[in-house]
């Protein structure tokens, strides 16, 4: 079934009534039919938001595990090697399957065409591939689980040797390698068909520095996967190759060398960290503005923080290796401590734009303020592993499990406000706001008490993957605290769910419920086949905003002041 | 189009720089020829679209003063739904699950892969016949 898509005719400025024509109505296969072979942007985003929540629950529900077997030093919940199998498929489940694809996949996929005014994904089959790939991959690596040998055990990173054929033998592993594979080239086709999209699909008059925070993040986040992941699929097929054609790559007996890996692996983790983490940046980006009130603070400052942790990324790498001997300490000290300037200028751009604001405190910026919050905690302690005598001390500690649960954490409480935001745009209904800030105080203070407790075990020694620990009262009471905090986080899960339930189809949302600013508050919710049946002429990065407040005497970034 | 390749150029300079400094002073060469081909990854595409730049000028979106009607019309025809990106990624799953059980299941890995590739190619030339 073919269908043009012609762009949408435009309206006067204050006609709120422009007859669409040129829209071509969409007569697919409906049901299961309708899922296995949509090319529509909406609906491939949803089905990664769905995917990469269940990844998010399935992974908690193995963290929850973890954090009971920790609760006591001689925990016999599960036997050690269950637990290695449960530290490395918790970690690989909540980055691979999780946070990348909710990142990158998920609101993006769904915002991202509708911010600029595109009536779909510049590939749209190839967007539907990405989603096959992802959930293709996530379902090898789960399989896992059920081969002999149970799952890959040698932590998410999977360092040589350790992950080679004699060390971890068995399907577990290669489920491993092969779903990572998948996953691996569904993000590299996410990475082009969003460059592809925002560079070619923009509405009239969008130029790129009108374009609203979240997809410029995503233009970044784009690059970045384009320049990152080809790195990891190429390790691994390396991997592979170790393990079963023979060669010696990563094998000192044979001449290769075990660093390499390494080098490969953080050459991709950390600009995996920034792919992660830049799509939240712009969520919070996009929301904290909207409901103080105010446009932006900083467009511009925004943008090139952006653009700056980008270029740096690819420059510190072996900051996660400095405990190896072999890396070059002082440049990637330099690099690290470096991108604490643009993350820094993103934070004081945040509280800019809240300053002096009307702050209305909705569910969705309570999670933004969430996040900035334990943003901040997470990035600091960052700050300090960017130094190698820090470094050396508190390297595979608590401490470091401690910075990175902040960081990923933040994230979550990033996702909760997006989903509290464009919730509504994508399904057309009003999320609970009593059970979304009940939710917020659970997820939010339950964060805190979980790091916390690690922050100062890690300061004491206590290192990191071990299933049993010294019989210590001090130990034992700050990791309880820990495993409190991780279930209030299970409990703000559950809070989440309860409330999608509760919400379901009650309160119709209407167009524009925030009174936002872009575009895709401009259509309806959710939005139809080829997302607009008109556009507003775009002036400046807010063009909803403009267009239904015509009168108002603050300047967006972009507009002329006459 | 012009800003998109000076944002695409400014970043290959800077990984180039910062592949020369890396380079020369730490000796390793992973490191050193990744960084070297994030530079070409980057400044490929960027030069390319300055080129198109400087021969097609500014696009309606290029321009800050462009009106909605300078973009009606046609772009360009899509499937409106197709089966094949399932098919293709059906053919990758089992064509990575014989990496792990065996090479038995290269059969209908490669066979959906080959059907989702003639099917999509004939489907992409119907709709782009329009």
């Amino acid at each position: 079934m073919i269908s043009t898509i012609d762009k949408v005719t435009t309206e006067s400025h204050g006609d709120d009534h422009g007859h669409s024509h040129g829209h071509a109505e969409h007569h697919g296969p409906r049901g299961i039919l309708n899922w296995l072979t949509t090319t529509d942007h909406k609906i491939i985003g949803l089905s990664y938001t769905i995917t990469s929540v269940i990844m998010l629950v399935i992974g908690g529900a193995l963290a929850e595990v973890i954090r009971g077997q920790l609760a006591n030093p001689n925990g016999h919940l599960v036997t050690m090697a269950q637990y290695n199998e449960l530290f490395t498929m918790h970690g690989s489940i909540m980055i691979y399957l999780f946070a990348g694809p909710f990142a990158f996949g998920a609101l993006a996929n769904i915002i991202v065409p509708i911010q600029i005014g595109a009536p779909d994904m510049a590939f749209p089959r190839l967007n539907a591939l990405s989603y096959w790939l992802y959930l293709t991959g996530a379902i090898t690596m789960l399989l896992g689980f059920f081969v002999t040998g149970g799952a890959a055990n040698f932590g998410w990173v999977g360092y040589a040797p350790l992950s080679d054929a004699i060390y971890s033998p068995g399907a577990g592993a290669d489920l491993w390698i092969g779903g990572l594979m998948l996953t691996g080239f569904s993000a590299i086709f996410t990475g082009v068909n969003i460059c592809a999209t925002v560079f070619y699909l923009r509405a009239p008059g969008m130029t790129l520095f009108r374009m609203p925070i979240f997809t410029w993040n995503l233009l970044v986040v784009s690059i970045l996967i384009l320049l990152a992941f080809p790195v990891l699929t190429a390790g691994l097929i390396m991997l592979y190759s170790d393990r079963h054609l023979g060669t010696h790559i990563y094998t000192v007996v044979g001449g290769g060398s075990p660093v390499l890996w390494q080098h490969i692996f953080w050459f991709w983790g950390h600009p995996e960290v920034y792919i992660l983490a830049l799509p939240f940046f712009g969520m919070v980006t996009e929301i904290i503005p909207v409901f103080s009130k105010k446009p932006v603070f900083g467009y511009k400052g925004m943008v090139f923080a952006t653009l700056t942790i980008a270029a740096l990324s690819l420059g510190v790498w072996a900051h996660h290796m400095f405990t190896t001997g072999v890396v070059l300490l002082p440049f990637f000290s330099i690099m690290s401590l470096l991108i604490a300037v643009p993350t820094g200028i993103k934070i004081f751009n945040w509280i800019g734009s809240m300053w002096r604001g009307q702050i209305w405190f909705s569910a969705a910026m309570l999670f933004s303020i969430g996040f900035v919050v334990t943003f901040l905690i997470g990035g600091l302690t960052g700050v300090y592993l960017a130094s190698p005598p820090l470094d050396f001390f508190t390297h595979d500690t608590y401490f470091i499990v401690a910075h990175f649960h902040s960081v990923v954490m933040a994230l979550v409480i990033g996702g909760m406000a997006g989903l509290y935001y464009w919730g509504p745009k994508i399904t057309g209904y009003m999320l609970n706001e009593r059970i979304g800030k009940t939710q917020f105080w659970f997820l939010f203070i339950g964060t805190q008490v979980f790091t916390i407790p690690q922050y100062i075990l890690g300061l004491q020694g206590m290192p990191r993957r071990m299933a049993i620990y010294p019989n210590d009262p001090q130990w034992q009471t700050l990791n309880t605290w820990s495993s409190v905090g991780a279930i209030m986080i299970g409990i703000s899960t559950l809070l989440f769910i309860v409330n999608i339930v509760a919400s379901w189809k009650k309160h119709p949302a209407g167009d524009n419920p925030w009174d936002a600013h872009t575009l895709e508050w401009f259509t309806t919710s959710p939005p139809p086949h080829h997302n607009f049946f008109r556009l507003p002429q775009i002036r400046s990065e807010r063009p909803t905003w403009d267009h239904n407040h015509p009168d108002a005497k603050t300047l967006a970034h972009g507009k002329d002041a006459h | 189009m012009r800003v998109e390749a000076k944002i695409l150029i400014a970043l290959g300079l800077f990984f180039g720089l910062m592949c020369a400094v890396y380079w020369t002073w730490s000796l390793e060469n992973a490191g050193g020829v990744m960084m070297f081909f994030g530079m070409g990854l980057c400044l490929l595409p960027g030069s390319y679209y300055y080129w198109w730049s400087r021969r097609m000028g500014p696009r309606a979106e290029d321009d800050p003063n462009a009106t909605q009607e300078a973009g009606a019309g046609y772009i360009d025809a899509f499937p409106g739904s197709s089966i094949f990106p399932f098919t293709l990624g059906m053919g990758a799953f089992f064509i990575v699950l014989a990496l792990v059980f065996g090479s038995w299941m290269l059969v209908p890995g490669l066979g959906l892969v080959i059907w989702a590739a003639l099917g999509g190619i004939a489907e992409g030339r119907r709709g782009g016949s329009r």
